[in-house]
């Protein structure tokens, strides 16, 4: 399709880029900077209902980028993070200058994240990747004034821009192998027996690169440091926002290079799944600060996402969609309490938690579900994901894989039980009420709603991503 | 109404406890009355219940069935047959109980009475799904309630040991998650419909694999010896009413997962298991016997004699032959009973002299005499004095052991020795001997509390000196499910 037709077919990407540049000249005239976090939202609803259900595959600009049903899956779920992003933001006291900047470069990262979705050529995924990487270092620096910011950006650029470097080495194995740039091309050379060493060599740079983008282990050192220094809405944001594409484009490679690795492939993402979780986990327990402890939380969860990618099959990729849901929906909640508490307390260490459940019982009971569907309790969303992963594994007979995840539930269960504990079990020594802006309230509302619905009632939202596969 | 009396049953106690959730938390009058009516109305619905149930009919009875998950072939369903029925009633009986026994909780009554009847939701549920995931829904709704209540309400270690009940119990429970995927994926067609599952014959190897999953799952609950580490702490530390749940009901919860899912669906990885489990159910009579003989704390030598009474459970379980299958849930069914009110009157007696070590009573007889009476009544039940419940029960597994293997219910009668000696070394301890001026102003035990003791009371003398009318409930279904059994052997 050439580029005036795909115009088209590109409405909600405009609206967003309109929207962008519109929110940056605003900034000029309008001195109350809420009103340019509520526009934000405006624009991201906007160009929410400009996209539609594509229903069926287009090539849009001569074939760089792919609009099918699984892109606009996660089109939506960039829309929907960094909608409750934007929400999360406009109550967090840690952010105040610059804040037109600011969330025109909300609205920028939402466009990059849909093309990350959208890319099936190496170049496209290359320059997507790296545009909600550098967005990224910036929004993890905004608190210029904070040494902690500054730390977690410069190390966020240092170990992003080596995974990018290994990842476009990679790549660039594969357009010498090949001679395409195209991933459905590519695949089809890849077919050739020769071919089987570069192929390796070039899945395990790529994986680099995008295990950096998912925290999976051994890539995931930069993430408790820098989620612990960065303004905690673009922390929150960080969690589920580039994880939940990053394991887009992993899928996307998955299928280009399945059929020439097979079980290779299976074999290679067992073993880093069960790294990740283990690592992730282990590291949680002795963690006091709760940025730092749902940092390695979120590791962990990418750990259970990956036993997803390993299965190789349609259920293992329908869990990887439902988990990446259910663990964003229920780590937005928990960081939107974050928020609530430390713009209370100004501290992020787990003493800050303490008797919660008297001084503010609601936003205890939420945090108390949040953490439940973390830990894969029934009947809220974690649990489903878990239950998707977990068939996901056993159906494809990884039995050591899926005993690991059985038991890496159990010590994460222990951890998030530690903040619980501090909420119920430990006497409050602050007594103060807790403000509750509207903004918090409604996000927090908002997942407290869509983890327990997806919960109990999950066959609508199956259905939803079973249509979205392109398998 | 009666074609959802399962389901009402079931989640009349959640409707509760989020009405709960809207009364001022100052008006505790208020929760306690609908705690209390809430739990009395699923008691009368139980009675409904008991005149719909036919006990002469093996199959399931009452089924509610509706379609929930298409793509993995989820249905809830709930039913109900002679295995769940003597369950359903204990879990609505003891309920009504340990409710009333719960008005000496005085703090954060709002969240208590909340949790309290969200655990009754997962109990009850627990004993009437059929379908393996709803099942796992509810069994693990059990955890997250019972957590709460012993770490907030409970004794000084409480946090320790509630974590360290869930710790234990989900990790289990999570490997009893792979083994229910593992049916799953190897019924055709896939399903998770008990009903279903247990048409389809697996390979004995599997069938090895999977039930080693589910005893996970069960045995941690049960608990069997070595996995019964939690019970001692939880049971402890928990209050009054909480033990007497934990004891009277959740332990139950294990062995039913063996009569309900590990049996019909494994029947020849459960006979190839006997011999090792009728081991276990041995070392855990005795030991748990020994253990609760060398206790001075009075309430945990009530939680180790729950760890020998379930043993026998176990051994009747291992028997594999009707009179062993009977007692077994005879078993369950009056340990529930008699363990429950121990638990009460354990609590009776904390209440008031606010320490629980035996060596610190004495002479209470002549102090408290009603309540000598019920300890003396109660602890000869558990010691399993001939007319009374627990004699029966216990009777009728030794009956099944003996066709089974002579050596193993030998030992296993050194279990009741053991049960004697402990249960009138307390007694000599806390009621005989001389009183100890320090406890000269201890009260009787009021009316509250007797009316609490008492139906379990009625129910002790029945059973014991009539079983039949239980037994004439559940032998139709034992026997189905031996027939199952036998064909597998």
């Amino acid at each position: 399709m050439n580029p005036i037709e795909s115009l088209h077919l590109f409405q909600g990407e405009i609206a967003l880029l309109v929207g962008a540049f519109a929110i940056l000249f605003c900034d000029f005239f309008i001195h109350n900077k809420k009103i340019l976090g509520w526009l934000t939202l405006g624009v991201l609803i906007g160009a929410g209902f400009l996209t539609a259900v594509p229903h069926q595959s287009y090539g849009l600009f001569f074939g760089l980028f792919q609009l099918n049903d699984f892109m606009h899956f996660f089109r939506l779920a960039a829309l929907g993070i960094v909608a409750i992003t934007v929400l999360l933001s406009l109550s967090y006291q840690g952010l105040e200058d610059h804040l037109g900047e600011y969330y025109s470069l909300l609205l920028f990262m939402t466009f990059g994240l849909i093309l990350m979705a959208a890319s099936t050529n190496l170049l496209m995924i290359f320059i997507s990747i790296e545009f909600v990487s550098i967005l990224s270092y910036i929004l993890v620096g905004f608190r210029k004034k904070d040494p902690r910011s500054k730390e977690a950006a410069l190390k966020y650029l240092l170990f992003g821009s080596v995974a990018s470097g290994m990842m476009l080495f990679g790549m660039s194995l594969l357009f010498g192998a090949s001679g395409s740039l195209e991933l459905a091309a590519i695949q089809q050379r890849l077919l050739l027996p020769d071919f089987l060493p570069v192929t390796i060599v070039a899945t395990i740079f790529f994986l680099a690169g995008v295990g950096f983008k998912v925290s999976m282990a051994p890539f995931h050192l930069w993430a408790p440091d820098v989620y612990e220094g960065a303004p905690t809405p673009i922390t929150a944001f960080l969690t589920v926002g580039p994880k939940a594409l990053g394991f887009a484009i992993l899928i996307r490679v998955l299928l280009m290079a399945y059929p020439a690795l097979g079980n290779r492939w299976s074999a290679i993402i067992s073993i880093l799944a069960i790294l990740t979780m283990t690592l992730g986990n282990v590291t949680a327990i002795v963690q006091s600060n709760i940025k730092r402890l749902l940092a390695y939380s979120s590791i962990a969860q990418a750990g259970y996402i990956l036993m997803g990618i390993a299965a190789v099959s349609k259920i293992g990729v329908s869990a990887v969609l439902v988990y990446a849901v259910a663990y964003a929906l229920t780590n937005l909640g928990a960081f939107t309490i974050v928020v609530l508490v430390s713009n209370h307390t100004g501290s992020d260490q787990l003493d800050a938690y303490t008797g919660l459940a008297r001084r503010n019982p609601f936003v205890a009971a939420s945090l108390t579900i949040f953490l439940l569907s973390l830990a894969g309790i029934p009947p809220l969303a974690g649990f489903i994901g878990k239950f998707y992963v977990f068939s996901a594994a056993i159906h494809a007979g990884f039995l050591t894989l899926a005993i690991a995840a059985a038991l890496n539930s159990a010590i994460a269960a222990y951890y998030y039980f530690r903040i619980v504990r501090v909420m119920y079990l430990v006497p409050s020594t602050e007594t103060t009420a807790m403000p509750q802006p509207l903004p918090l309230m409604l996000a927090l509302c908002l997942m407290l709603i869509g983890t327990i619905l997806l919960g109990i009632i999950p066959a609508p939202f199956i259905d939803f991503v079973q249509t979205s596969l392109f398998l | 109404m009666d074609s959802h009396l399962l389901s009402l049953i079931t989640f009349m106690p959640l409707a509760g406890a989020l009405a709960i959730l809207f009364v001022p938390k100052t008006s505790t009058g208020l929760i306690k009355w609908i705690a209390t009516g809430v739990t009395l109305a699923v008691g009368l619905l139980t009675v409904r219940l008991m005149m719909l149930f036919d006990g002469a009919v093996p199959d399931f009875q009452l089924i509610e069935k509706a379609l929930w998950i298409p793509h993995f072939n989820i249905h809830y369903l709930m039913g109900i047959d002679g295995i769940s029925y003597p369950m359903v009633t204990l879990t609505a009986l003891v309920s009504i109980l340990a409710c009333l026994a719960s008005f000496s909780i005085k703090e954060r009554e709002k969240e208590y009475y909340f949790l309290y009847l969200l655990l009754m939701t997962g109990m009850l549920g627990s004993f009437l799904a059929l379908d393996l995931f709803l099942f796992y829904i509810f069994w693990e709704i059990v955890l997250v309630p019972m957590y709460f209540l012993i770490g907030i309400w409970g004794g000084a270690r409480r946090e320790y040991a509630a974590i360290k009940f869930f710790l234990y119990t989900l990790t289990g429970s999570l490997f009893m998650l792979l083994g229910i995927l593992a049916v799953y994926f190897n019924a055709t067609p896939h399903t998770l419909n008990l009903m279903e599952l247990t048409r389809n014959t697996y390979e004995f190897g599997f069938q090895k694999v999977v039930f080693l999953a589910f005893f996970l799952g069960f045995a941690i609950k049960v608990p069997i010896w070595p996995f019964h580490t939690w019970l001692p702490d939880a049971h402890v530390e928990a209050p009054t009413p909480i033990s007497v749940i934990l004891a009277g009901i959740l332990l139950k919860m294990g062995t039913y997962g063996f009569f309900r899912f590990s049996y019909p669906l494994f029947p020849e990885a459960a006979v190839w298991f006997a011999p090792a489990l009728s081991i276990l159910a041995v070392i855990g009579i005795v030991y748990g016997g020994f253990v609760a003989l060398a206790q001075t704390d009075f309430k945990k030598m009530v939680a180790y004699s729950s760890v020998s009474h379930m043993g026998f459970v176990l051994l009747g379980l291992a028997a594999m032959n009707q009179d062993g299958f009977n007692g077994a849930l005879l078993q369950m069914f009056n340990h529930g009973v008699i363990t429950s009110a121990l638990f009460l009157l354990v609590g009776v007696l904390y209440d008031r002299a606010h320490t629980r070590d035996m060596g610190a009573f004495g002479g209470l007889g002549a102090q408290m005499p009603l309540y000598s009476g019920l300890l003396i009544f109660f602890s000869m039940a558990s010691l399993g004095l001939p007319g009374l419940s627990g004699f029966v029960s216990e009777f009728l597994v030794l009956l099944g052991g003996y066709q089974y293997s002579r050596l193993y219910t030998g030992l296993a009668c050194i279990g009741i020795l053991l049960a004697a000696t402990y249960l009138l070394y307390m007694i000599r301890r806390v009621l005989l001997g001389p009183l100890n001026t320090q406890w000269s102003s201890l009260t009787e035990i009021n009316t509250r509390e007797i009316i609490t003791l008492v139906p379990l009371l009625i129910l002790t003398v029945a059973f014991g000196i009539y079983p039949k009318v239980i037994l004439d409930v559940m032998a139709p279904t034992l026997s189905a499910l031996l027939k199952v059994m036998g064909g597998a052997a």
